[in-house]
């Protein structure tokens, strides 16, 4: 109990002292878990409505494939983008293992399965007569599109949110590809486990309430966005 | 009012998304920027740009989990102006870096293993950096009456007799592979339900050790740095086998053409410096009273320990 109660101590003081390490380490959190986001965003949503709209052979395959990519873990993530971009791998030559961009790639390849899987799924709980109404207005193909991803923005929303919060939790692949150095890769988790094997158990402990009230902080801001639109319509 | 609403709603997601991909875009650009060119105005005080900044070093979890990296490697950067990207992993997947030419330089202590890179070229300026000691720590009951015995293979006879329960690493670590002669030195195949593998590193090994009154094998090092999370304690130490030698090397650039050759050469050059070794030696007397590394610089593997 002492532990508990000294780590909740520790972060009191760390986030009221502005810890300029762990201020660093959480902006940078947010970016990366943010750009990654984003970045899935521009491959899921696109992806997703065409999956949703077209009918071609092998679609239910496919669907099936994303469906369990959506828990893809994490850890198999790392270990294929570490391959790919180690100096022996492929795409070595880019120099890229070991910094950000690698953190926000393999992100994105976790995110993206979440956001285009929600995306299908929510275009094709929208009523076929609405998409044919839409149609019957004469509206353009890009009209079509984006009064239909309109129609499913709170969806699209749950997407974001259930894509930032798997890749702003997850240790496994950030570790593998970041490296975890200090001022360059360390995010919130991966400095975490370090803290843990140093035994400095009370930063440790600070950090984890740090990262659930930054997931809780975007989270609740993404929810009030979503319910105010709720309302609004 | 709802129209408003809703468009903000998208819009400002977008652009709060969009602002943190610039940022974190500008970031690493800076980063490489300033580092490659060089061009950065900096006062001339600031220390000098290789060509090459980035070097990649490929260690063993001792070294960082220690903290002596923490006070070495800001030495290093400030000396010689190189960005070193540490990559701490068990001694397999160190020197397996190596192998591989993903690492310029290395900082292991397995040496039956490292003496294969060095026979087949991947390793080349091979040198004696420093020791510390493994040490066999278990609960303070002693159970397995380990403290009466005068060797490691001793102690492990005792502990595999009493089928106390022993946490091995099991993560191909430099540790793992010490742990793993000892027992052969010991002539006992350890298996059962009381030989439990871990596969975590030294610090997370020493903390299921404690939660379950087991016995382990640790360096010396991250056993002081835990010590007041754990309810373990010293059993056998001080014994010439059970010495953790450390020694640092280049990944050869006739091998692997990307290796950042330069940033490696000094990275050794560093570590056997006369100043580096001072500070080696002095690592943890302030927190703990003792050293936790000895510096070696300069001798040979057969004269470490002669003293101890």
């Amino acid at each position: 109990m002492d532990l508990i109660w000294q780590g909740i101590l520790e972060a009191v003081r760390l986030i009221v002292t502005g810890d300029r390490e762990i201020l660093d380490v959480t902006l940078r959190t947010l970016q990366i878990s943010g750009s990654a986001t984003l970045i899935s965003l521009i491959i899921g949503v696109p992806l997703g409505t065409l999956l949703a709209l077209s009918e071609f052979r092998g679609r239910r395959f496919i669907l099936s494939i994303l469906n369990t990519a959506m828990g893809l873990p994490p850890v198999v993530v790392g270990l294929w983008v570490s391959i790919f971009l180690w100096r022996s791998g492929p795409f070595g030559f880019l120099n890229l293992i070991y910094t950000p961009v690698a953190l926000v790639i393999a992100q994105a390849i976790i995110a993206s399965p979440v956001v285009i899987g929600l995306t299908s799924a929510a275009i094709q709980q929208t009523d076929p007569k609405l998409r044919l109404l839409i149609k019957a207005l004469g509206t353009t193909r890009i009209q079509f599109l984006w009064l239909l991803l309109k129609e499913v923005r709170f969806s699209l929303l749950a997407a974001v949110i259930a894509g930032f919060g798997a890749v702003v939790s997850e240790v496994g692949a950030s570790m593998m590809v970041g490296g975890n150095i200090k001022g360059s890769t360390r995010v919130l988790t991966t400095a975490t486990v370090l803290e843990v094997s140093k035994g400095n158990f009370e930063i440790a402990i600070a950090l984890t309430i740090i990262l659930s009230l930054l997931a809780y902080a975007v989270t609740l801001w993404l929810t009030l966005l979503q319910q105010r639109q709720h309302e609004g319509k | 009012m709802r129209k408003t609403f809703r468009k903000h709603g998208m819009w400002t997601i977008l652009i709060i998304l969009m602002t943190a991909l610039v940022l974190s875009g500008c970031g690493t650009a800076g980063n490489q920027g300033g580092s490659q060119t060089g061009s950065q105005s900096e006062p001339s005080a600031q220390p000098p740009k290789p060509a090459n900044p980035d070097l990649i070093l490929a260690t063993t979890t001792s070294t960082v989990d220690s903290g002596l990296l923490d006070v070495l490697v800001p030495e290093f950067e400030k000396k010689t102006g190189y960005k070193v990207k540490t990559i701490p992993n068990g001694t397999g997947a160190a020197l397996k870096m190596g192998e591989d030419g993903n690492a310029d330089v290395l900082l292991v202590h397995a040496p039956a293993s490292e003496k294969k890179l060095v026979d087949n070229q991947t390793a080349i300026n091979y040198q004696l950096v420093m020791h510390n000691d493994f040490i066999i720590v278990g609960p303070a009951n002693d159970p397995a009456g380990v403290k009466a015995t005068k060797t490691s293979a001793d102690a492990f006879k005792a502990i595999a007799a009493k089928q106390a329960i022993f946490v091995s690493r099991g993560d191909d670590s430099g540790t793992d592979k010490k742990e793993k002669d000892l027992w052969k030195a010991a002539k006992i195949t350890p298996s059962g339900a009381w030989y439990q593998e871990s596969g975590s590193g030294m610090g997370q090994t020493l903390n299921i050790a404690s939660e379950k009154n087991g016995y382990t094998l640790t360096d010396r090092a991250t056993f002081l740095a835990n010590k007041k999370n754990l309810k373990l304690e010293i059993v056998l130490e001080g014994e010439a086998s059970l010495l953790n030698i450390y020694h640092v090397m280049q990944v050869n650039p006739e091998k692997f053409p990307k290796v950042n050759k330069d940033g490696a050469k000094a990275f050794v050059d560093f570590m056997v410096s006369p100043e580096t070794q001072k500070l080696i030696g002095e690592f943890g007397k302030d927190k703990f009273g003792q050293s936790l590394f000895f510096p070696d610089a300069g001798k040979k593997d057969s004269d470490i320990g002669k003293a101890a």
